[in-house]
C-alpha cells in the first residue's frame, strides 16, 4: 500500500518538478545571463521576479493560437507534443535518491534515454517539415542531421560506463560510483556527452535548428501561443534531463556526504543547468559544417577511442579474457 | 544629315549643324547651362555650358568653347569631364550664386529648381564669398505671377521668352552691371497672356506661380497627372498636380504635335473651379419650381434618376462641348440616338458643322498647332485668337519669323543662333495678313491689317481665292480692297508653306467658308506643292467630339410631336448660355429637369434632380481638339463624397433602369460600344494608354520617389493608414510604387536623376525639342479627301454697309472671363477686365459718347446697359460686344441695336 | 600539428572565455532601475520631436516640407501657408509619432533650425491616436537647442518687421534708376 502511494507521488511529483524546473529555468536563465552581462535581468514580477514564468505562460496561454492555413494541420499539432511526451518520458528512469523515482529500477533505463532523446528528433523534423515554411524547413532538416550525427556518439560516449559498470541500469550505476565517480576514469567520455546533449537539446552553441540570425525562429517560426510554449518547455525539459543523466552517469548520482541524496541530486543538477546557460552566455554558434565536422571527425573518433581504451582497461584489470 | 562627333571619347550621332549643347543633351549627357532654352535657341550669356573643345586628334591642349554657340560637325571631339572645363563651369556657378539669396526653403521652385540642380552638378558646395549681396526690390507682377528678384541669375531666359518669342511689351531688363532687373518699368500686372510660362521658362526661384503660392506643395509632394486643357477648343496638353485631396496647380506638358513647351495663363491659372466652394457636391432634388434643393444620398439619387428615365421614348438627353466625350457617348446611350441632341447652341452647332464639313471634305490639311510655327504667310480671317484660342496666336507670331529663319539659313546662320537670327530679321515679319471687326493681339506684327465686319471679312477671303483660282466665285464691288486681295494671294503663293486661319469666335459661317475657299484655291494654284494648311478654330474643348457624335441641334427639339411630360437630362451645360431664356424655358416646361454637372448655374437652379458630376481633373475621359485629334485626360483628384464622372451616373441608371439588356459597365466598356458605333472614333482607344496597359506588370506611378506624409496625412482621422484609391480608368496608379520609364506612353511629371527642374523633359524626347520617346501625341481621326474637286460657296455675302443709329452688335472673345470653367478662378476673375462695348472712335463721337460712359444698347429682344470703350481700329458701324458678359443673358450675334447714352 | 595546436589554442581558449563571463558575476551592475531611478538624459537625446521658436518669438518652421522629404516613414505631414507680409510657416503641422523611428533626420535636414528632437523619451500611449500631435501639441515657446538663430535674419525674403536688404550681410536694395556707373 505505502509502496503504491510512494509511485503514485512520485508519478506526479517527478514529472511535474521537471517542467516547473523548465518553467523556472526561463526565469533562472534570463536572470543568470543577465548577472553575466552585468544585468539585473527580469526582476519586476512578483519579488525578485519570481513570478516572470508565470506572467510568461499567462503571455503564451492568452496569445492568438495561430495555425497557418499552409500547413499541414495534424502534423503542425503533433509536433510539440512528442517533445513534451519525450521529455516527459524521460523522467521516468531518472534515479533521483533511493526510493524515488517513477520505474525504480529500469534495466534498461540508459537505452530508455537514448530511444527517447532519438524520438525527439521527430518533434523538430516534423513541426519543420509541416510548417511548409522555407525557413522552418531548413532548420527541421538541419536538426534532423544534427540529431543523427550526434545520436551516434552520445550513445558510444555512454558505452564507457556501461563497460565499467557492466549494467544499463541506472540507479546500478549511481551504486557503482560509491568508490569513485566515473568522471574520473570516463573524463573524455563525459565530455563528449555533454557536449552531445547539448547538441541533442540543440541549446547554444549548438542551436542551428533555430539560428534567428539565419532561418528568423528555425523549425518554430510558424508557431505561436502555447504550442510554441509547449517547444520552449520541451528544450528545457532537455536541459534538465540531460543535466540529471550528467549527474547520474559521471557525478555520483544522489551519492554525497551530510546532506540527504535528493538535495544532493538536486545540487548537481542545478550546477549543470547553471553551466549549459554559462555556455550559453559565452560561446558563439559555429557555423553549420563546423558542427557537422566537429561531430564525424573530432567526436565519433574520439568515442571509440574511448570505449576501446576502456574495454582494453577493464580487460586488463579483470583479466577476464572470456 | 547626322553626323558623328565625340564626346569624352565615345562616339555620339547628332543633327549635322545642330548646337553641341542640344547634341549632348539629345544624346542624355548631363552638361550644365542656363540661358539656352530649346525654344528660346542659343545666345551664349550665362557661359555655364563650357566645354574642351579639340581641333583635331593630335590636340591635347584644347580650348574652352561655349556648347551652346558651337555648331557640331563631322569628327568634332570635345570633353565635358575636362578637368579645366569643369573648374570653369564651377567657377560659373559660384559667381552666379555669390548674390543669391539662402532662400530655397521659402522659396517656391525648391525642389524643381534648374539653378539648384546645375549647382549641385558643378559639384559646387560652400559660398567662398564672405561679403555682402546685393539685393533688389520685388515688384507686384498681377495675379499670376509672384516676383522675387534676389534670386536672379541674369540667364536673360524670361525678357527674351516674354519679348522675343512671346511678343510682350512690359517686361524688360533695367540697369547695368550688379544692378541688373528683370521686371516692369512700374509695379503692375504682366500684360501677356503667355507670363505664366516665365514659371518654367525662369531657371530660378524669380517668377513663381502666385495661384500655387496659397496652397503650395513641393513638386516631390504633388501626385501628377496627365491631363488635356478645358479652356479652349486647342487641347493643350498639361500635368496636374494634386496633393491632400486638392487640384494644386497645372503644368505645361510637352506635346510635341500641340503645345510644345508652352500653355496660356487660362490654362495653366484657370483651374480654381475644380476647388471651388461653388461645387455642386451632393446630389439634390427639388420638389417643385421654385422650392430649394433639398440634398439627397447618392443611392437614393440613382433610384430617383432611375424612375425619371424609366420612359425612354419620352426622354431628351442634351449633351455638352465641354464634356467628354464619353459621358457624352454615355447620355446617348441611356436615350437613344433619336433623342440626343447637342448642348451648343443653334449657331454654334452650325459654325462648328461648317468647320467639320471644310476639315471632312475639302482637301486641305489641318496642320498641327506646332506646325503652325514653321507656316511662311498666313491669312487669319475673322478673329482674335489670342482671346478665342490663346496659343494659336503665339504659334502666329512664331510663323512670321519663318522668312527671316530661312534667310538666316540661306546666310548661313543656324535657327538656334538665336540673337544673330533676330539681328538679321531686325523689325522685319513674315507674311501675315490680319482682316478681323476689331484690334488683334497680332496686329504689331501683321504685314497689312483691315478692319471689316465679318461678311466683308468673307468677301475679302472670297477675293483672294478668286485671285488663286479663278473657278472660285468672282466678288463684285470690292473696291480698294481688291489690291489687298491681290497683293494676299501673291504673298500666299510664294509661301513654301502658307496658311489660312479662322473660326467659329468671329460668329460668321461666311468667314469660315472663305477661308476654307482660299485654302481651296491655294491648293489648286500650287497645284503639285505641298498642299496648303487650313486651320479651324472652335468654341469648346470638345465642340469637334460632340459634332463627331453626330448630335441633333437643340432646335429640333421642339418639333418632337410628344411635347409635354418626360425628362430632359443636362450633361455639365447651362442651356442659358446657349439659347434664350424664353427658349429654355419653353424647352423644359412640363419636363422634369435633371443636370448633370460640377458648378452651379442658372441651369442647375431649376433642375428637380442634381448629380454632383466630376470635373476634368476628377475623371478620365477623351477630348477631341480643333484639328481632330482625340486627346485622353485622367483622374488627378479623387472625387470626394457624392461626385461621380457623369458617364458613371449616366451608366449606373442605366443599368438600373434598364437590367435585362447588356450595358457598359466601365469607362472601357463605354469606349467599345461607342468605337462600334462610330468607326471614325475608334483610333481614338487603340493606344496604349488604355486602362488595361501595365508596365512589367505595374501602373505607372502618379507619385514621385520621394513622396512624403503617407503615414501622417490621414492620421487625424485615422492612424490606419488608408489604402490608395484604386482608378480603374487609366494605367495609372495613386502610389509611388510602379513602372517609372522615360520610354512609357504616360508620363505623369518630368524628373531624371540629377534633374529635378522641368527641365528633366529632355531625357523623354528623342531629341530635345523633338517628340516624346513614350508620350502620346494624341490621335488624329480626320483625315482631308485628298482627291475632293475643289469646291466654294455659291453666295457671296452682301458687302455690309453701316446702318444709320443702329450698330451691328459682334461678338467679341476675351482671354480672361470669356469662358465658362475658367472664369470662376479667382485669380482669373482679378484679370478679368470689366466688360465694355467696343466702338469706333468717330462712331462714339457721333453718339456724343466719351470714353467710359455707360450706354444702353436696345434690339428686338431686350436692352442693357455697358460701359463704353472707343478705339481707333475697329470697323465702322459695328459694336463689339464682350462674350458672358454679366447681366446681358443669351445674344444670337449678330444682330442690330440702337446706342444710348445712360450716364457718364 | 599547427591544426592540433590552434584546435587545443582553441579548447583553452573557450575555457577561458567560460571563466571570463563567470568572472562577471560579481561585478557592478549597469542596469539603471527606471522609473524610480533616471538617468541624465544628453541635451542631443532623440525623444519626442518639437516645433521651436525663434529669439524674436516668430515660429521657426517656414513650411518648407525638407522634413516630411527626409523623414524615412513618412510620418510627417504639413500644409505651408504665407501670411500678408510674406512670413512663411505652417498651416498646418502634423508627426504621427506611432510611427516615429526618432532617426532625427527631420532635423537634420530642417534649414530653419525649427523642428527639433528632445530628450523625452517618454511617449507611451494606450490609444494609438493619442500619438498624432498637431501643430499645438508640438510647438514649444522657445528656440530650444538653437538659442541665437533666426531664419528670416539671413534669408533674402523680405518679411514684416524686415525688410530688403535688412538681413546678415545684406547691402540696401539697388537703386535701379540710378545712372552712376
Amino acid at each position: 500500500m505505502t509502496e503504491t502511494i510512494r509511485l503514485l507521488l512520485c508519478i506526479l511529483i517527478i514529472p511535474n518538478v521537471v517542467l516547473g524546473m523548465a518553467a523556472g529555468l526561463i526565469l533562472l536563465e534570463r536572470r543568470l545571463l543577465a548577472v553575466w552581462q552585468e544585468r539585473l535581468g527580469p526582476n519586476r514580477v512578483g519579488p525578485f521576479g519570481l513570478l516572470q514564468p508565470l506572467a510568461d505562460a499567462i503571455k503564451l496561454l492568452t496569445k492568438e493560437d495561430w495555425i497557418p492555413p499552409f500547413a499541414d494541420r495534424p502534423v503542425f499539432v503533433i509536433a510539440p507534443a512528442i517533445v513534451m511526451a519525450t521529455g516527459i518520458l524521460t523522467c521516468a528512469i531518472l534515479p533521483i535518491a533511493p526510493g524515488v523515482g517513477i520505474v525504480d529500477d529500469l534495466n534498461i533505463g540508459l537505452l530508455f534515454f537514448l530511444a527517447m532523446s532519438s524520438l525527439g528528433a521527430y518533434s523538430v523534423l516534423l513541426a519543420g517539415w509541416s510548417s511548409n515554411n522555407k525557413y522552418s524547413l531548413i532548420g527541421g532538416l538541419r536538426s534532423a542531421a544534427q540529431m543523427l550525427s550526434y545520436e551516434v556518439f552520445m550513445g558510444l560516449s555512454l558505452m564507457g560506463v556501461v563497460i565499467l559498470t557492466g549494467t544499463f541500469s541506472l540507479r546500478e550505476i549511481v551504486e557503482a560510483q560509491r568508490d569513485g565517480w566515473f568522471f574520473i576514469p570516463q573524463f573524455l567520455g563525459m565530455v563528449i556527452f555533454m557536449l552531445a546533449g547539448l547538441a541533442e537539446t540543440h541549446r547554444m552553441p549548438f542551436d542551428l535548428p533555430e539560428a534567428e540570425a539565419e532561418l528568423v525562429a528555425g523549425f518554430h517560426t510558424e508557431y505561436s501561443s502555447m504550442k510554441f510554449g509547449v517547444f520552449f518547455i520541451g528544450e528545457y525539459a532537455g536541459v534538465v534531463v540531460v543535466s540529471a543523466l550528467m549527474t547520474t552517469l559521471f557525478f555520483g548520482g544522489w551519492l554525497g556526504p551530510w546532506l540527504p541524496p535528493i538535495v544532493w541530486f538536486m545540487l548537481k543538477t542545478l550546477t549543470f543547468i547553471c553551466l549549459f546557460i554559462l555556455m550559453r552566455a559565452t560561446l558563439p554558434r559555429p557555423r553549420y559544417d563546423q558542427l557537422m565536422a566537429l561531430g564525424w571527425k573530432v567526436m565519433l573518433p574520439l568515442s571509440l577511442l574511448n570505449v576501446v581504451v576502456t574495454g582494453a582497461i577493464k580487460l586488463a584489470t579483470t583479466g577476464d579474457g572470456g | 544629315m547626322r553626323v558623328k562627333i565625340t564626346v569624352d571619347g565615345k562616339s555620339y550621332e547628332v543633327e549635322q549643324g545642330d548646337n553641341l549643347l542640344r547634341a549632348c543633351l539629345s544624346n542624355g549627357l548631363d552638361l550644365p547651362y542656363f540661358c539656352w532654352h530649346p525654344i528660346l535657341g542659343s545666345v551664349g550669356s550665362c557661359r555655364q555650358c563650357a566645354v574642351k573643345s579639340y581641333q583635331d586628334d593630335d590636340d591635347t591642349e584644347g580650348k574652352i568653347v561655349m556648347a551652346c554657340m558651337e555648331s557640331s560637325n563631322e569628327g568634332c571631339r570635345i570633353s565635358i569631364d575636362d578637368p579645366e572645363a569643369k573648374r570653369f563651369r564651377a567657377q560659373i556657378i559660384e559667381w552666379l550664386m555669390i548674390n543669391h539669396p539662402h532662400d530655397c526653403a521659402v522659396c517656391d521652385e525648391g525642389g524643381e529648381c534648374h539653378l539648384q540642380d546645375m549647382t549641385v552638378m558643378t559639384g559646387h558646395d560652400s559660398r567662398r564669398y564672405r561679403f555682402t549681396k546685393s539685393t533688389h526690390r520685388n515688384q507686384d507682377l498681377g495675379p499670376f505671377i509672384n516676383h522675387e528678384m534676389n534670386r536672379c541669375i541674369t540667364c536673360y531666359r524670361c525678357v527674351r521668352y516674354y519679348r522675343d518669342y512671346a511678343g510682350g511689351k512690359d517686361l524688360d531688363a533695367f540697369g547695368v552691371h550688379d544692378r541688373m532687373y528683370f521686371g516692369r518699368q512700374e509695379d503692375g500686372t504682366l500684360e501677356s497672356p503667355f507670363s505664366g510660362n516665365l514659371v518654367e521658362v525662369c531657371p530660378t526661384g524669380v517668377f513663381t506661380d502666385k495661384t500655387f503660392k496659397q496652397h503650395y506643395t513641393r513638386k516631390w509632394d504633388l501626385q501628377s497627372t496627365p491631363s488635356v486643357c478645358v479652356h479652349c477648343s486647342l487641347g493643350c496638353n498639361t500635368i496636374l498636380g494634386e496633393r491632400y485631396g486638392g487640384l494644386r496647380r497645372v503644368l505645361n506638358r510637352y506635346n510635341a504635335d500641340v503645345n510644345g513647351y508652352l500653355i496660356c495663363d487660362r490654362g495653366r491659372f484657370g483651374y480654381g473651379f475644380v476647388n471651388s466652394d461653388q461645387r455642386i457636391s451632393e446630389a439634390g432634388v427639388r420638389i417643385a419650381d421654385g422650392c430649394t434643393l433639398e440634398s439627397i444620398d447618392s443611392d437614393v439619387a440613382v433610384r430617383r434618376f432611375t424612375s425619371l428615365i424609366k420612359n425612354k421614348e419620352s426622354l431628351i438627353g442634351i449633351g455638352s462641348p465641354r464634356a467628354s466625350l464619353e459621358a457624352n457617348f454615355a447620355l446617348r446611350q441611356l436615350v437613344g440616338k433619336e433623342n440626343f441632341y447637342s448642348g451648343a447652341s443653334a449657331q454654334e452647332f452650325e459654325l462648328v458643322a461648317t468647320v467639320v464639313d471644310a476639315m471632312r471634305n475639302g482637301s486641305t490639311q489641318t496642320p498641327s498647332l506646332r506646325q503652325i510655327e514653321s507656316a511662311d504667310a498666313v491669312l487669319l480671317l475673322g478673329e482674335d485668337p489670342t482671346a478665342s484660342a490663346p496659343l494659336l496666336s503665339l504659334a502666329l507670331r512664331q510663323s512670321t519669323r519663318q522668312q527671316s529663319i530661312l534667310e538666316a539659313a540661306k546666310a548661313g546662320i543656324p535657327m538656334w543662333q538665336d540673337a544673330a537670327v533676330r539681328g538679321l530679321a531686325q523689325d522685319s515679319h513674315g507674311p501675315l495678313f490680319i482682316a478681323t471687326p476689331a484690334a488683334t493681339a497680332l496686329d504689331d506684327i501683321a504685314s497689312e491689317t483691315v478692319r471689316a465686319a465679318p461678311d466683308d471679312v468673307a468677301r475679302l477671303g472670297l477675293a483672294v481665292a478668286h485671285e488663286l483660282d479663278p473657278k472660285a466665285p468672282r466678288v463684285v464691288k470690292l473696291g480698294a480692297r481688291l489690291k489687298l486681295a491681290k497683293r494676299i494671294a501673291a504673298a500666299l503663293l510664294a509661301a513654301e508653306q502658307p496658311l489660312v486661319v479662322a473660326g467659329t469666335a468671329s460668329g460668321s459661317k461666311a468667314v469660315i467658308q472663305a477661308a476654307a475657299a482660299v485654302a481651296t484655291a491655294l491648293g489648286v494654284a500650287r497645284a503639285k506643292a505641298a498642299a496648303p494648311w487650313l486651320f479651324l478654330t472652335l468654341p469648346e474643348c470638345n465642340s469637334m467630339g460632340l459634332a463627331l457624335l453626330n448630335a441633333k441641334p437643340l432646335a429640333e427639339i421642339k418639333q418632337q410631336p410628344k411635347g409635354r411630360g418626360g425628362s430632359v437630362i443636362v450633361l455639365e451645360n447651362n442651356l442659358y448660355r446657349r439659347a434664350k431664356a424664353e427658349q429654355v424655358d419653353a424647352l423644359l416646361d412640363g419636363k422634369t429637369l435633371v443636370v448633370l454637372d460640377h458648378v452651379q448655374h442658372p441651369t442647375v437652379d431649376r433642375a428637380r434632380l442634381v448629380l454632383p458630376a466630376a470635373t476634368f481633373a476628377e475623371t478620365s475621359g477623351t477630348l477631341v481638339n480643333n484639328e481632330g485629334r482625340a486627346q485622353e485626360f485622367h483622374t488627378a483628384v479623387m472625387p470626394t463624397g457624392a461626385i461621380r464622372p457623369s458617364h458613371g451616373w449616366l451608366l449606373s441608371g442605366l443599368t438600373a433602369c434598364r437590367p435585362d439588356e447588356k450595358h457598359a459597365l466601365s469607362l472601357e466598356d463605354l469606349r467599345a460600344a461607342c468605337a462600334a458605333e462610330f468607326p471614325e472614333l475608334a483610333s481614338t482607344w487603340l493606344s496604349d494608354e488604355s486602362p488595361t496597359l501595365r508596365y512589367a506588370k505595374e501602373k505607372v506611378p502618379r507619385a514621385s520617389f520621394r513622396a512624403s506624409g503617407r503615414t501622417a496625412m490621414h492620421a487625424n482621422v485615422s492612424v490606419h493608414e488608408p489604402t490608395p484609391p484604386e482608378d480603374p480608368d487609366s494605367a495609372l496608379a495613386f502610389s509611388m510604387e510602379g513602372f517609372r520609364d522615360p520610354d512609357a506612353q504616360l508620363i505623369p511629371s518630368y524628373w531624371a536623376p540629377g534633374w529635378n527642374s522641368v527641365q528633366a523633359l529632355s531625357k523623354f524626347q528623342f531629341e530635345v525639342g523633338g517628340p516624346m520617346r513614350g508620350g502620346k501625341p494624341g490621335v488624329r481621326l480626320i483625315q482631308p479627301c485628298k482627291d475632293a474637286p475643289p469646291s466654294y460657296p455659291d453666295e457671296i455675302p452682301a458687302a455690309f454697309a453701316a446702318r444709320e443709329g443702329e450698330w451691328l452688335l459682334l461678338p467679341l472673345s476675351r482671354v480672361f472671363g470669356g469662358e465658362e470653367l475658367s472664369s470662376m478662378d479667382p485669380a482669373i476673375q482679378v484679370r478679368t477686365s470689366q466688360a465694355q462695348l467696343l466702338l469706333h472712335e468717330d462712331d462714339g463721337l457721333s453718339l456724343g459718347l466719351s470714353e467710359g460712359d455707360i450706354v444702353e444698347i436696345q434690339s428686338e429682344v431686350g436692352s442693357f446697359s455697358l460701359p463704353v470703350a472707343m478705339r481707333k481700329n475697329v470697323c465702322r458701324g459695328v459694336a463689339m460686344l464682350p462674350l458672358d458678359t454679366p447681366g446681358v443673358g443669351f445674344l444670337q450675334l449678330p444682330l442690330y441695336a440702337s446706342i444710348r447714352r445712360v450716364s457718364g | 600539428m599547427g591544426d592540433e595546436d590552434s584546435k587545443a589554442t582553441a579548447m583553452i581558449s573557450i575555457l577561458h572565455s567560460l571563466w571570463r563571463v563567470l568572472r562577471h558575476t560579481f561585478d557592478r551592475r549597469v542596469t539603471v532601475q527606471y522609473p524610480e531611478e533616471r538617468r541624465v538624459m544628453a541635451p542631443r537625446t532623440r525623444g519626442r520631436i518639437v516645433l521651436t521658436l525663434d529669439p524674436d518669438g516668430g515660429e521657426r518652421c517656414v513650411g518648407c516640407y525638407l522634413c516630411a522629404a527626409a523623414c524615412p516613414v513618412d510620418c510627417i505631414a504639413l500644409q505651408a501657408t504665407e501670411d500678408e507680409t510674406g512670413r512663411r510657416s505652417a498651416e498646418w503641422f502634423r508627426i504621427n509619432f506611432s510611427r516615429c523611428i526618432f532617426c532625427g533626420y527631420c532635423e537634420e535636414a530642417c534649414p530653419t533650425y525649427a523642428i527639433q528632437l528632445t530628450p523625452d523619451i517618454e511617449l507611451g500611449e494606450y490609444h494609438r491616436p493619442n500619438l498624432v500631435y498637431e501643430k499645438e501639441h508640438l510647438l514649444i515657446s522657445g528656440p530650444g537647442k538653437y538659442p541665437g538663430y533666426n531664419y528670416y535674419h539671413v534669408a533674402g525674403l523680405s518679411i514684416g518687421g524686415k525688410d530688403k536688404g535688412e538681413a546678415a550681410a545684406e547691402r540696401p536694395p539697388v537703386d535701379v534708376r540710378t545712372l552712376l556707373p
